[in-house]
Formats: C-alpha cells, structure tokens, sequence
C-alpha cells in the first residue's frame, strides 16, 4: 500500500516549465565551445523528454543540431539489495561516440545525487568525455553525495518527507512541478 | 500485442525462482525478453561488465555433465559483477555420493544469495527450493523444462518475427525426452503460437495433444507453413534403446536439408547444440544463413542476465 499524498504547492505551471526549459537551452548553447562538441544525454524516464526538448530548442535558436542519446542507470545503482522489486530497465542508446566530446548528462530531479553517480559510472563504462555536465529541472538539496548541478532550472529546499513531481506532456497530462507530502516514510 | 510494446510486459516477476514454464504469465515472459533485450547491448560494448549484481554469490549446481549452459550461466553472472562458485564435476562431493539434500544445506550454510542447478531428477530444482532461502534457477531436470532455453529461443525467434501470436513452430525430434521441447510449448502455447511436433512415435509422448499442440510423424507436414523449425538434439543412446532404427534413417526422415530451406523461404531454424551434423541438420542448414544457432548462444547469456536480475530483485512471496 502506498501511502496517502497530499499536493502542497504547485511550484511550476506549463509555462514555467517552458520558460526554465527554454533559459536552461540557452545557458548550454553559452557552455558551447569550439574545442569540443556537445552531446545531450537524458536519464529515463522525464530526463529524456527534457534533453529531446533542450535538443529541439537550440535547433530552434541557434540552428545547431545537437546530438541526443538515452540512458538507464538502473543497472549502475547502488540500491540494489534495498528495494523491494526490480527496476524495469530502459533503453540505453547512444548513437554517438561518448569519448572526447563534451556532454551533459540531464535529468527532472536532482536530490540525494545518487542518480548522478550511478550515471557517471555508466558513462564512464561507455568512453571517456572530455568533460562531463549535470543539468537539472529541479534541485532539491538534500545531497548524500558530493555531487552538485552545473545548470538549474530552480532551487527548490524541500524536507525529505516531501517529493517534487514532474510532470510533461509527453507522458503525463500536462507540463507542471508539484510539491506533494507523502504519509510516513516506509 | 507486438514484441516490441513496453505496455505488455509487467513490471516486476511475480515468482522468486525460475523452475519452470508452465506457471509464468505472458506478463512476466515480456518483462524477460525485453530485459534481456537490454542487457544484449552490454555483451557489444568494449567493457561487457555492469556493476549491478555487485557482492551477490551465485552457486552453479551442475549434477550432471554440461558445458556451454553452465559456462553461459557463469558468464551471466560475471558480466553482472555477481560472485559465482562452481560446484560439480568429477572429483567434488556430487560424485561422492553426497545427497542432494546435504549439498543444499551446505550450500545454504555457505550463504549464497542463488542457486543454478542442473539435475537427472526431473523436480530437482523444485526440490532445492524447499532446502535453501535464495531463488533457484533451472537449468535442466530430467526430461521436465530447462526454461532459460526456451526463453533464448524465444528471444532469438522475436529478432525475426515481431510477434508470437499464430506464429507457427515446429519442434523436431525427440520429444519425449526432451526437456528443452517441454519448456518451450509451455512458453510458445502461452504466447498464443501454432506449436507442431514432429517425430518418431517412440519418440512422442501418448496424449501430448492435451497440452494445446498438433503431432505429425512426417516432415514435410510439419515444414508446410512453417516459419520456425526448432529441432532438437538426438540423443546416441536413443538408438541402443531400439527407439529409432539407425542414424541415417533419422536423418533421412526427420533430418532438415539444403532443399528444405529452398523450398521454405521464410523458415528459421534453431538448434539447442550440440548439433549431430548430418542427423538433425545437413552441414549446409548448419551454415545457412538462416539457421540461427549462433544468435541463440549470444541470446543465451543475455536471457540469463535477465532472468539473474530480475530474481534477484524480486521479494514477492514464492508461487511455485
């Protein structure tokens, strides 16, 4: 039984959300240097709509293509034997040569940073970039691990017992963050 | 219901252990191949190891002589990170006269999170599950399922039919003591394929028909339509049990030739391995190119990841 949620504040309507999306696009197109070529790469599930929509939006701007890929880090967690029931395991697809480019690893929710880790690692595995970025929708706070955003959308302090909800369009209703309390913690 | 849509497959396994087939969903088939899809991508990159089964011990329970299950059990494990103990062979306890029992409570005793065994007895691996507290995979009791081969082959089959609905398979050979045929008309039956046996009489169980196949003792009905030809390996002790004539009378009744595969343009064929060449397939249907046994190999060890991982994390309380 899950327990019982109770929404505390919406914190971005839709066109938050575009807005911060579309500021956040621009902040990458200013990280672009002629050194190195950038490559986006979204964390399953909402992280890869968020990249598919960075990737869009900079076409848009500035008419530049970047490169997108996927990536599941379920395998790379470090959770395994602390949650009860597996982890569907998502695409990973990268149709790019992941070493010596610059790449950003982009992701909703920016909590514990232990998605961020895990992330690195996989990367890791794949080749090695010659620099690697964190963008996030939300950062939360909260770290467990010394981990920190290179690109925000916004700061949001939470306690733990709250949980920040993304929601787009793609595959939710509609675009929007939500503070949601949950009952006890399990 | 495409192989391909997400939607279908559930997203956790209802059972803690793999014994067999006949009790799994098509729910939690999807979730297997899809998860093995996915763990297929590790074994092309340059590193083929992923830190997920990390500080998990896995004991390989080998009971009766096999090489290339137990070594793609092995390499399962390890491209998971898992730790992975051997036991079996000539000189350990199996060939000591241990019981099954007491091996299992020293295995227990030894703290490993799974059990792989492959027994003669035919609930073998059932049996395991009663002696120890991890999960139990079967690979191979008796003449019972030897379910990880049945879902490579269903793996393999998915890489060129994009569904299993009225998908019409014909399994070849000795049926009857063949657990692999078992395993897989539970799995293809319950995918909703047109599952044909083909066969010897002595080689076909009485009444099978119950299960939701069709028999034919002649070939060339069962290759009439047919899109997947999974023929099985005989067994050379078959032939001193009087059970079939003679090699060459096998082969030139129930073995697949070049001319089979012209006649049958969109026919794959699949063989568990060893193949006998020249008794279950001509050495020109071995090389064909679509004759698929190489794939199923590879498709092997992914299964077997998945299957690892998804036992591993399952806590659901024990159906079989």
């Amino acid at each position: 039984m899950k327990p019982p949620e109770i929404i505390k504040a919406q914190l971005m309507d839709a066109q938050d959300v575009h807005r911060t999306i579309t500021r956040l696009a621009r902040q990458v197109i200013e990280s672009m240097d002629s050194s190195h070529e950038i490559a986006i790469v979204g964390l399953h599930r909402r992280g890869v709509y968020l990249g598919k929509r960075l990737q869009t939006l900079i076409y848009e701007l500035e008419g530049i293509n970047v490169p997108f890929g996927t990536l599941d880090v379920t395998m790379y967690r470090d959770d395994f034997r602390r949650r009860s029931g597996a982890r569907k395991i998502r695409s990973t697809n990268i149709p790019f040569n992941v070493s010596s480019g610059h790449l950003i690893l982009v992701d909703d929710v920016l909590y514990t940073g232990r998605t961020v880790r895990a992330a690195m690692d996989a990367v890791t595995d794949l080749g090695r970039p010659a620099r690697l970025q964190f963008l996030t929708l939300i950062d939360r706070e909260h770290r467990e691990l010394p981990i920190r955003a290179d690109m925000v959308g916004r700061v949001v302090p939470t306690i733990s017992r709250e949980e920040v909800r993304v929601q787009l369009s793609e595959i939710d209703d509609h675009d929007g963050v939500w503070l949601i309390e949950r009952g006890e913690d399990e | 219901m495409n192989i391909g849509d997400s939607n279908i497959s559930s997203q956790v396994l209802l059972h803690r252990h793999l014994l067999g087939l006949s009790t799994y969903s098509v729910e939690e088939i999807f979730l297997i191949l899809e998860t093995a899809r996915e763990f297929r991508e590790i074994l092309e990159r340059p590193i083929k190891r992923v830190p997920t089964l990390r500080g998990f011990t896995i004991v390989n329970l080998f009971f009766e002589p096999s090489t290339r299950t137990r070594i793609s059990f092995e390499l399962a494990a390890k491209r998971l990170s898992a730790d992975l103990v051997n036991f079996g062979g000539s000189g350990s306890s199996l060939s000591k006269g241990e019981t099954l029992r007491d091996t299992a409570q020293n295995i227990e005793a030894m703290k490993v999170d799974m059990a792989i065994i492959r027994h003669s007895s035919p609930g073998a691996a059932h049996f395991l599950t009663r002696c120890i507290q991890g999960s139990v995979i079967n690979a191979g009791d008796g003449a019972h399922e030897h379910p990880t081969q049945a879902l490579l082959d269903l793996l393999t089959i998915s890489e060129h039919y994009d569904r299993f609905e009225n998908l019409r398979v014909s399994i070849i050979g000795d049926i009857a003591h063949s657990r692999v045929a078992r395993s897989n008309i539970f799995a293809l039956t319950t995918l909703g394929a047109q599952v044909t046996l083909c066969g010897p009489q002595t080689l076909i169980p009485v009444s099978i028909e119950q299960l939701g196949v069709r028999v034919t003792h002649r070939l060339d009905e069962a290759l009439e339509d047919c899109q997947v030809a999974m023929t099985l390996r005989i067994q050379q002790e078959r032939f001193g049990a009087s059970l079939v004539p003679s090699l060459r009378e096998y082969n030139a009744l129930y073995g697949l030739t070049s001319e089979h595969m012209e006649i049958h343009q969109d026919l794959i064929v699949l063989h568990p391995g060893p193949v006998n060449r020249g008794v279950e397939l001509d050495d020109e249907v071995v090389e064909h190119e679509r004759a698929v046994i190489l794939d199923q190999v590879t498709n092997g060890v992914a299964v077997r990841m998945a299957v690892m991982y998804l036992l591993a994390s399952s806590r659901a309380t024990d159906r079989d």
